[in-house]
């Protein structure tokens, strides 16, 4: 049992079951019923886009400028993502132990597992900040092994951070601009002399830069400096600006940290949304009533290993997984 | 009452940033354009109490104006992309002696003379080009290695670069004279007349009000500007967004997919060529170039300008580089000020130890600089801004009535 104390989880949550999707749904409803609810309350409008951008008072606008314009080489519902055998070792520790699943283009997969298990080594691993020891990730027909980070991005994997690393002196407008520079190509040249490609360029980021902060709801505040945002509104910042890189795969590290259940609820609304415009998305969380809520499919990680992978409904009568959580009742091992 | 209402303002100078930027381009150069002129009218107008007394306020202005170039180069690599760079002089350096190298009769390698390929009237002009180009190529030597380290360890890299030039300069005798130097350096020769055979950018010029330090600095003052727009377009582009991103968070901007090792290097390799520019300017000001001229203490004043006027902001660190070769000629000679007297040359004498004193006091109560930073990094969406500040002003003006 001692490995449930160190964990902050919820485990009511994940033994709630089958009501997890109407509690999760009447929730958000809440957040939208109720005007001064917490998210809600701390949302200054400094600007009024509509005013500025009329065109992005229409979600479905919005959503269009947002989606992904880029051509992907797999299909829908084919692995997007294939870990092979995937190992990273720190010195004599091993933090990914031979690990192999697919993320599928389309789908929201759900990363969890108690705390190191390896989880965010996983999403490392995969971004390029680690290189696997043994073992390869194949992204969208291509190895990434060799590739700098930067690269990786630029091919369309986009990631979040868990503690929150945002260009804090920076604008809203200008962090998610800087996720949109990934695909610009003007260098110092052209930036010089303000070639006609550079003018471009700057116009299309600062449209779609509004979009996106427009989508995840803090368009208001495109030009505040990132540190005087709120905390909630900081983590939207973050995955609009992993969004403005146009990933193919957008992997979440614990979006909903520190979130409260009306915040997270609005978070998962925001997931799914991201989803149904065309991402792929991969998220790590310690919410098991946001991940059983969102996720389409789930890999259980445990000391470096994978131990269950499938539907939500699956992997929560897993016995390996509870087992995992909730440890080994002191009767079973007796 | 909204958040953005209730916080503190940062007072007139946030104030008159928020007008400023509200402002259409062409407004900003009607009140630039006077501004600039003013100041560059400043040696000419005599003003009591600002003109220095101990040297020639044209001389001094002169210098400020290299200084400003200067710190404007480092500005981009300290303030911008955050690199802490500790052997700038020894771009300054490398820019003076290739104009040097090139011009000076003293040179093994002069091209002035009658086999040179450089005309005599044009030879400084033609210089310019070359010994930014041949700084820019030292920026890229230097940073390609370098670069891949981060913080301390680039801080001391860089301070030996300033080292080792200086000690080449100093014991490179066949070739840049030594401790001698390099004499009779070529400068622009325009404004021939009969009053001034040899230009009005010749060392002969002198005495009056309108001399040869004067025209150096409105040069150097138009150079300024044009260095000025180049390097604000870079901040308003992909360019400058990629520096402050990696100011701020190197690795988080790799994994945005900045190409951080590039831009790095770009930015070394601009601020080189800004500080050669500066060292061509000073070689054809003094005419004369010798080692002692870059010293390792050169590179801490430089940074002592950037830092005192504020990091990453470009009119910031020309005010600071103003006060960093101002305030010491300004003392310098003077009796009294407004009837106190005073013993100007002393404290002259102690500018480091002011300088020191000064910087302590700052950090500990504006550790920002003068005039903080707040770089515009969009070329474009300027109507967000404005329409944030109406905003603001209006839920201002609803809370107060």
């Amino acid at each position: 049992m001692s490995r449930d104390s160190e964990s902050p989880h919820d485990p009511g949550g994940f033994e709630a079951g089958a009501e997890v999707g109407e509690e999760y749904r009447s929730m958000s409803e809440d957040a939208f019923d109720n005007p001064v609810g917490p998210m809600i309350e701390d949302v200054a409008v400094v600007v009024d886009v509509a005013d500025v951008h009329p065109e992005l008072a229409n979600p479905e606008v919005v959503a269009e400028i947002v989606a992904p314009t880029r051509d992907i080489g797999t299909e829908v519902g084919k692995p997007l993502v294939e870990l092979r055998e995937v190992t990273v070792q720190f010195g004599g520790l091993t933090a990914l132990d031979h690990v192999t699943f697919d993320i599928r283009r389309g789908e929201i997969l759900g990363l969890i597992g108690p705390n190191g298990a390896g989880k965010t080594t996983c999403f490392n691993a995969m971004t390029g900040v680690y290189r696997p020891t043994s073992g390869t990730v194949t992204f969208d027909g291509q190895v990434l092994g060799p590739l700098k980070r930067n690269q990786i991005t630029r091919l369309g994997v986009a990631r979040t951070f868990q503690n929150i690393r945002l260009f804090s002196e920076m604008t809203a407008l200008e962090n998610v601009v800087v996720g949109t520079d990934a695909r610009h190509k003007t260098s110092v040249p052209g930036a010089l002399f303000r070639s006609p490609r550079h003018r471009h360029e700057e116009r299309d980021a600062i449209d779609r830069g509004m979009a996106l902060l427009e989508f995840v709801g803090v368009g208001g505040r495109a030009t505040e400096k990132a540190r005087n945002l709120p905390y909630g509104d900081q983590r939207r910042l973050e995955i609009a600006r992993a969004l403005a890189t146009e990933p193919k795969l957008l992997c979440l590290d614990e979006p909903a940290a520190g979130f409260n259940p009306a915040e997270k609820a609005a978070l998962m609304d925001l997931i799914r949304k991201i989803r149904s415009d065309g991402y792929t998305v991969l998220l790590i969380e310690h919410d098991m009533r946001l991940v059983m809520g969102v996720t389409d499919r789930i890999v259980v990680l445990e000391f470096g290993k994978k131990i269950a992978d499938g539907l939500p409904a699956e992997i929560r009568d897993n016995p390996a997984v509870i087992a995992a959580y909730l440890g080994v009742p002191d009767d079973a091992t007796a | 009452m909204s958040q953005s209402a209730d916080r503190p303002k940062g007072g007139v100078g946030d104030g008159f940033r928020g007008w400023w930027n509200a402002q259409s381009r062409p407004a900003q150069w009607a009140f630039g354009a006077p501004f600039i002129l003013f100041i560059a009218l400043l040696p000419i107008l005599n003003i009591p109490l600002l003109t220095t007394v101990g040297t020639n306020f044209g001389g001094v202005m002169a210098q400020f104006g290299a200084y400003a170039l200067i710190a404007i180069g480092l500005n981009v690599v300290v303030g911008q992309a955050g690199l802490l760079d500790l052997g700038y002089v020894g771009f300054y350096a490398v820019g003076a002696y290739t104009v040097a190298l090139l011009t000076s009769p003293d040179s093994p390698w002069n091209q002035t003379g009658p086999d040179g390929w450089l005309s005599k009237d044009w030879a400084w002009l033609a210089a310019l080009p070359i010994a930014v180009a041949v700084t820019a190529m030292s920026g890229l030597i230097l940073g390609s290695p370098t670069l891949r380290l981060r913080g301390d360890y680039l801080a001391i890299v860089t301070l030996g670069f300033g080292e080792i030039v200086r000690l080449l300069a100093d014991n490179l005798e066949e070739i840049t004279g030594g401790g001698r130097g390099l004499s009779q350096v070529a400068y622009p020769r325009v404004g021939v007349s009969e009053e001034f055979p040899l230009g009005v950018f010749s060392s002969g010029n002198v005495g009056k009000t309108l001399n040869v330090y004067v025209w150096w600095y409105w040069l150097t003052i138009f150079l300024i500007v044009v260095v000025l727009l180049f390097v604000g377009n870079l901040e308003r582009s992909r360019v400058g967004r990629a520096w402050v991103a990696i100011r701020e968070d190197e690795d988080a901007a790799e994994i945005m997919g900045v190409p951080t090792f590039k831009f790095k290097l770009w930015a070394f390799v601009i601020g080189a060529s800004i500080g050669g520019l500066s060292g061509a300017l000073y070689a054809g000001l003094v005419q004369f170039v010798v080692p002692t001229g870059f010293n390792v203490i050169n590179s801490v004043l430089f940074l002592c300008a950037v830092v005192l006027g504020g990091q990453g902001n470009k009119l910031g660190v020309i005010l600071g580089a103003f006060i960093i070769v101002y305030l010491p000629n300004f003392f310098l000679g003077r009796q009294d000020i407004l009837g106190v007297p005073i013993n100007g040359d002393e404290i002259a004498q102690y500018k480091y130890l002011f300088f020191g004193l000064a910087l302590m006091v700052l950090m500990i109560f504006r550790p920002q600089g003068l005039i903080p930073v707040r770089q515009k990094l969009l070329a474009y969406g300027r109507e967000l801004f404005v329409a944030a500040r109406k905003r603001s002003q209006r839920e201002q003006a609803g809370g107060e009535s």
